[in-house]
């Protein structure tokens, strides 16, 4: 069974089809890395995951549950978690309440309980803090706790963004870009997590990437996108001397 | 320097940062009470409008401190709810019911107008809070089967438990009491996930959806919480005035409920204090002041609106933090005596977000 399909999704914004009859699935537990040039269809195909956008046409399936038309808000609930390209964090809190708020699909308590505060409210914050404690120790992030986000420079932002979608207990997350704007180094580290998130947390990652040594270092599986079409999807060597993926980066008649 | 040893989760769920603040806390409060027997009436009255607009100055940063909606109608809310109390009153009902029903109703309101405003933002939203904000002055005006249109409305006598409230002293304790009320249960919302959504969708809708946050919900939520609260600040201030004019309530007033919250510092409920201390207590300086200024200044027309309006600007470009983001810096200056840095409050430049989804 697979943990998430996609089968045959479509959109279109006026004449472009971004995403043209994309269909993938992915096991349960895999690393999934989508690539492809500037304009391929990739953070789309993101987008339309996280019902930011609706599909022209095709389903989206999670866990055999047909999430095409839930709304954006619920996305989270189901257990699908993720970051984006340029950092979407909330600039003028601090890290921990960031990190909190990566918990609000957990929440349970009604409007009237927290206005006063109720027991029930302040145990549940307990429990909130505890499991942000725990992405704090897991990627390392115990001396900026208190620290706005706005004064954290921006490698450090990019793992504050990886543990909020943490936060939520995701079964599925989706990485959007995770290593742009770092440096060498950085990007190595991202590698590490991904891959402890996968084996010791056993999420199973969607990722969008084009640093091929990231890629290579962590997908099981990797899918190229052209145009809006998928055009190769096997293991990172089988892509990357794809004859179409080649002409499609480099160009040329091959 | 005091420094803050955390050992137990429990002590960032407290209001307070350690017992030091609470005991400075007590005395403010000890303090405040005292004032009634020692100051004349007359300043006792004014201390009494300044709670009432930091009442409303709550509504307000909850609702554009918090959330991030800019609103120029809330003089309309603060109308609202003047009238309604001032309307239950005359019915008889008595003033612990018929304050929070004002609250109540104006939330009403508040939920109204945040229903039909959730597709806008920024000035957007201002220009349409402004329209509703003079369509409720006019139906001020004009329904004066209700609110006695521009004939006015006195007041009625309120009493709590038999006890006269409308002097000096019975507004000024009343709002004082409604005051400590409202900051407590803002201090708890701020507290718990329904205020960390309201600042994730000030501070980005896109992610807060994704983290399961319901834009819609959240948003008429802060407007109707800001109704609320303001409606309470209203019911208030028709004590506080006595005599309901329905032109009181215009934009004017509405735009010194935004310099409250952008002169006290955006984001704070100290802010709030302070800036409604900077608004209740500047045009008594310019009274005071008045006859001594050159050239005749202090009898041009419009004085006191244009000075708010230069206040204003220049706290938006050179202190975003306002008086109590100030404070913070000169705090820090005295703490880190003599080792401040010029880079202590320089924010980190981020990438330019080239890839806006709307």
């Amino acid at each position: 069974m697979s943990l998430f399909r996609a089968e045959d999704i479509a959109i279109r914004f006026g004449g472009i089809r971004a995403v043209d009859a994309v269909s993938f699935d992915v096991q349960p537990g895999e690393v999934f890395s989508i690539i492809g040039p500037n304009g391929a269809g990739k953070t789309t195909i993101f987008n339309l995951i996280s019902r930011i956008y609706a599909p022209t046409s095709g389903r989206l399936l999670f866990q055999d549950q047909d999430i095409t038309n839930v709304p954006p808000y619920r996305i989270a609930g189901l257990g699908i978690a993720r970051t984006f390209q340029n950092i979407e964090l909330f600039a003028n809190a601090t890290l921990l309440q960031n990190l909190l708020i990566g918990r609000h699909c957990h929440s349970t308590v009604g409007v009237l309980s927290e206005l006063v505060f109720t027991p029930a409210v302040r145990r549940e914050e307990l429990k909130h803090r505890e499991k942000a404690e725990e992405v704090i120790a897991f990627l390392g992030l115990e001396r900026y706790r208190d620290t706005l986000i706005a004064n954290l420079p921006y490698g450090v932002r990019k793992v504050v963004e990886l543990g909020r979608a943490l936060c939520i207990e995701p079964k599925l997350l989706l990485l959007d870009e995770p290593s742009s704007g770092l440096n060498v180094e950085e990007t190595e580290g991202m590698g590490f997590w991904i891959e402890d998130i996968k084996k010791d947390l056993g999420v199973t990652v969607i990722m969008v990437e084009h640093d091929m040594n990231l890629v290579r270092m962590v997908s099981d599986r990797v899918m190229a996108l052209n145009y809006g079409k998928v055009i190769a999807l096997g293991t990172t060597d089988e892509v990357q001397n794809h004859p179409e993926v080649v002409r499609a980066y480099i160009g040329g008649e091959a | 320097m005091r420094y803050l040893f955390k050992t137990d989760y429990r002590q960032d769920l407290t209001i307070w940062r350690h017992r030091g603040d609470l005991f400075w806390y007590g005395l403010l409060g000890v303090a405040l009470l005292a004032i009634p027997f020692v100051l004349s009436e007359f300043y006792v009255g004014e201390f009494g409008g300044v709670f009432i607009f930091a009442v409303a100055g709550v509504g307000m940063m909850l609702l554009a401190g918090y959330t991030g909606l800019i609103s120029l109608g809330n003089a309309a809310f603060l109308g609202i709810g003047a009238y309604t109390n001032s309307i239950l009153l005359a019915h008889g009902v008595p003033l612990l019911i018929s304050l929070p029903v004002s609250g109540l109703f104006t939330g009403l309101f508040g939920i109204a107008i945040g229903l039909p405003t959730l597709r806008m933002s920024g000035l957007y939203l201002a220009i349409a809070t402004l329209a509703f904000g003079s369509i409720v002055g006019t139906v001020f005006q004009k329904w004066d089967a209700v609110t006695g249109g521009f004939d006015g409305f006195p007041v009625p006598e309120p009493y709590i438990f038999g006890i006269p409230i409308q002097s000096a002293n019975g507004v000024y304790y009343l709002s004082l009491a409604v005051l400590v009320i409202v900051l407590w249960l803002s201090a708890n919302l701020l507290r718990t996930p329904l205020g960390r959504a309201m600042v994730a969708i000030r501070d980005s809708e896109i992610s807060a959806q994704s983290m399961g946050i319901h834009l819609a919900r959240y948003k008429t939520f802060a407007f109707a919480i800001s109704a609320f609260i303001t409606g309470l600040a209203g019911a208030l201030f028709a004590h506080y005035v006595r005599f309901l004019a329905p032109d009181a309530f215009d934009v004017l007033l509405s735009v010194q409920f935004v310099t409250i919250v952008f002169v006290g510092g955006l984001g704070s409920l100290h802010g709030v204090i302070y800036g409604a201390l900077f608004v209740r207590l500047l045009p008594q300086f310019i009274a005071i002041i008045r006859d001594d200024l050159p050239f005749g200044v202090g009898r041009m027309p419009g004085l006191e609106p244009s000075l708010f309006g230069l206040v204003l600007v220049l706290v938006i470009l050179f202190e975003p933090g306002g008086i109590y983001g100030r404070w913070i810096k000169i705090k820090h200056w005295f703490q880190a005596y003599p080792l401040k840095r010029r880079s202590s409050f320089r924010r980190q430049k981020s990438y330019a977000r080239s890839e806006r989804l709307r």
